[in-house]
């Protein structure tokens, strides 16, 4: 139990320590390397939960799908992020006082719930208990019929955004020659060739 | 624990899915067919006319599927219908603005489909996650929309303010969520509601956070700041959307969340929306005043009128309720009434907005002149337009529940709101006449003359919007 407990706060140290460092680094390459690390100790604490499908998904999305993909933006943009934070300290009285106050909320609603101890009886498992099967089954058990309406829908958002960003970005230039493939299969020899008989010291008109 | 799990049952989400799919094979039309906007447009029409249809024709009673995720009773099928129709008369609004911009894109209609499902989603939805995911998937197509005249500065900004400011809310709405659920132990809005005796204070955090999310959808001070800005820099048409159907999907949720999951602590939640409602009464009706853009006039006009609606919910009793529909209804039928008449403000110059373009309207267009003036009358709240028993319905209610005070507030905000309804009117009426208009496209036309013989002729019959309210709000309860 010990063990665990040191892992804990090893996970937990190191998840907010990067998280910290990723608004406080300079250079923005490295803001994504601390989100990369925050990540990794975020899944650990998910093994630690013995949820380690959870665990594998976000090693496997975010560290590697979307941290790299922040980090292809970052290097390729070229944002003067200096410029950015001139401002910074001009905010910062609001930003500390709004994020006092959520921190306040968030230790009032922490105390009430330690304190109302009724409060986990209500909670109802849909998934079967741990010894039974592993959580990935109990995840595939569910996702697809008790949760596939919330499942489709989720995939609808996503064509949402993807039907957005083309909206949004796609340029169709009338000048740029583009390749048909279909236009080109379709070529026969017809129509493409023509046999002109040439006579000799004439030439093609 | 046998791995065999039921299918839930598909049909009560019959709309949804129609349209889903509808949205889907449109997409494919216009991605693969050259010129395919106005076919897309009509095919989008049909679909949203379809989908009414079928709402109305699904078997009647309460039904409740997807694990209890999803639910269609009288209070849906009301709104769904209204949502439906506000869609169908945007797509309608959008057809000849499009042509004389050269916006024609066939997304444009694709994203309104998506944007309505997430609406008929968010009038169903039973539980936060269900809840989240229709107020989402509306949400990110309207963002999309408000941006879509990208080589405006005006429509961009718009858009990625409507985006930031969305994200924000959304934090927020999740943030209570959470916290609903930590305290609760289910996102199931019956489960909420059996475990809310015991919830105390976290529970009300929660509810606040989620309140502020919603807030943020119906454009409720105090937060409504996005709500000028977005109306302006938006493509006209896309304004009139905003104005019309995702209000009244999100105070459906408003009006559905508190009342099935909170009803234990409805005093702790009537004073939120007390608040909200007077605060948006007030500013709705005097930062209006100082307004010449005849968008950010709407919107302004918009952020009261959800003051006024929101009165019903803090009656919380179903003739509060009642009042709730009969406004929205209204409120739908006058919004895109005045919005067909803004999208007509073309002169050879092309689009204006400006309340001054319409100086002496009666003399050059004395019909639009009539149609806009019985719209802001209606708007006003006089007697015997439609405008008038939709305040009538939510100040009966508030009254019959006590809450006098509001009441009048309410009362003083609207005589404080007519003034600007009425100037426009002086400014059509009675001013030298500017630049006329071009000629009034037909579907226009018929959007105005529809929407202006409803608020003219409510008086004379007004059962079958009243009594479906009726019936709506009973089923809440």
């Amino acid at each position: 139990m010990i063990l665990a407990a040191l892992f804990f706060y090893l996970f937990a140290g190191v998840c907010v320590a990067s998280a910290f460092m990723v608004i406080a680094a300079k250079n923005p390459v490295h803001s994504v390397l601390f989100l990369i690390l925050a990540f990794v100790s975020a899944s650990g604490l998910f093994v630690l939960l013995g949820a380690e499908f959870l665990a594998m998904i976000l090693i496997v999305v975010y560290v590697g799908a979307v941290a790299v993909l922040f980090l292809f933006v970052v290097m390729m943009l070229d944002v003067d992020f200096a410029e950015l934070r001139q401002g910074f300290l001009n905010y910062l009285p609001v930003g500390a006082l709004i994020g006092a106050l959520v921190l306040v909320e968030l230790l009032l609603v922490v105390g009430a719930w330690v304190i109302g101890a009724g409060v986990p009886k209500t909670i109802t498992a849909p998934i079967p208990p741990m010894d039974a099967i592993t959580n990935t089954e109990a995840l595939g058990l569910v996702l697809y019929t008790r949760y596939v309406y919330y499942f489709q829908a989720a995939g609808i958002v996503l064509l949402v955004a993807m039907v957005g960003a083309i909206v949004l970005t796609l340029q169709h230039r009338a000048r740029v020659k583009r390749q048909d493939m279909a236009a080109q299969v379709r070529r026969t020899k017809a129509e493409a060739m023509e046999v002109v008989k040439v006579r000799s010291g004439q030439g093609l008109t | 624990m046998s791995p065999i799990v039921e299918m839930p049952a598909l049909l009560p989400a019959l709309p949804e899915i129609l349209l889903v799919v509808g949205a889907m094979a449109l997409l494919m039309v216009g991605a693969y067919r050259e010129n395919s906007v106005q076919l897309v447009n009509g095919c989008a029409f049909a679909l949203l006319v379809l989908a009414a249809l079928v709402v109305y024709a699904l078997p009647s009673g309460r039904i409740v599927t997807f694990g209890g995720g999803f639910v269609l009773d009288d209070f849906a099928r009301v709104l769904k219908i209204l949502t439906l129709a506000g869609s169908a008369a945007t797509i309608a609004l959008a057809r000849d603005y499009q042509a004389a911009e050269r916006q024609e894109k066939f997304e444009f209609a694709i994203l309104i489909l998506l944007s309505t499902t997430g609406m008929l989603m968010l009038i169903s939805a039973a539980d936060l996650i269900a809840l989240y995911l229709g107020l989402e998937l509306m949400s990110l197509a309207l963002y999309v929309v408000a941006a879509s005249n990208r080589d405006s500065i005006r429509s961009t900004e718009a858009g990625l303010k409507y985006f930031v400011l969305g994200a924000l809310s959304s934090g927020m709405l999740l943030y209570g969520a959470s916290l609903i659920y930590g305290f609760t132990g289910t996102v199931n809005f019956a489960g909420i509601a059996k475990a809310a005796g015991q919830g105390g204070l976290g529970l009300t955090f929660g509810l606040v956070f989620l309140f502020a999310g919603f807030c943020f959808k119906v454009s409720a001070v105090p937060f409504h700041m996005w709500t000028p800005d977005v109306y302006e820099g938006a493509p006209t048409p896309v304004t009139a959307f905003f104005a019309s159907a995702p209000k009244i999907a999100a105070i459906a949720i408003f009006v559905r969340a508190p009342i099935t999951a909170f009803p234990e602590i409805t005093p702790q939640w009537q004073q939120i929306v007390v608040f909200v409602s007077i605060a948006s009464m007030v500013l709705g009706a005097f930062a209006a005043i100082g307004q010449r853009n005849i968008k950010r006039l709407m919107a302004y006009s918009a952020i009261g009128h959800m003051g006024f609606a929101l009165i019903g919910l803090a009656a919380a009793t179903p003739e509060g309720v009642q009042g709730v529909i009969v406004y929205m209804g209204i409120y739908l039928a006058m919004t895109l009434g005045t919005f067909a008449c803004i999208l007509s403000m073309r002169t050879s110059h092309g689009l204006v907005e400006n309340i001054s373009d319409l100086a002496g309207l009666a003399r050059t267009k004395p019909g639009m002149a009539f149609f806009l003036a019985t719209m802001m009358f209606s708007l006003a709240g006089i007697p015997p337009l439609a405008g008038f028993f939709a305040k009538y319905f939510v100040f009966l209610a508030a009254i019959k529940a006590g809450l006098y005070a509001l009441a009048v507030i309410g009362v003083l905000a609207s005589v404080v709101g007519a003034y600007y309804y009425l100037l426009i009117v002086k400014v059509m009426y009675f001013d030298e006449a500017a630049e006329p208009f071009e000629r009034m496209p037909g579907l226009l036309k018929v959007v105005t003359g529809v929407t202006g013989i409803f608020v003219l002729l409510f008086f004379v019959y007004p059962a079958p919007l009243v009594s479906a309210a009726a019936a709506a709000a009973k089923s809440l309860f």
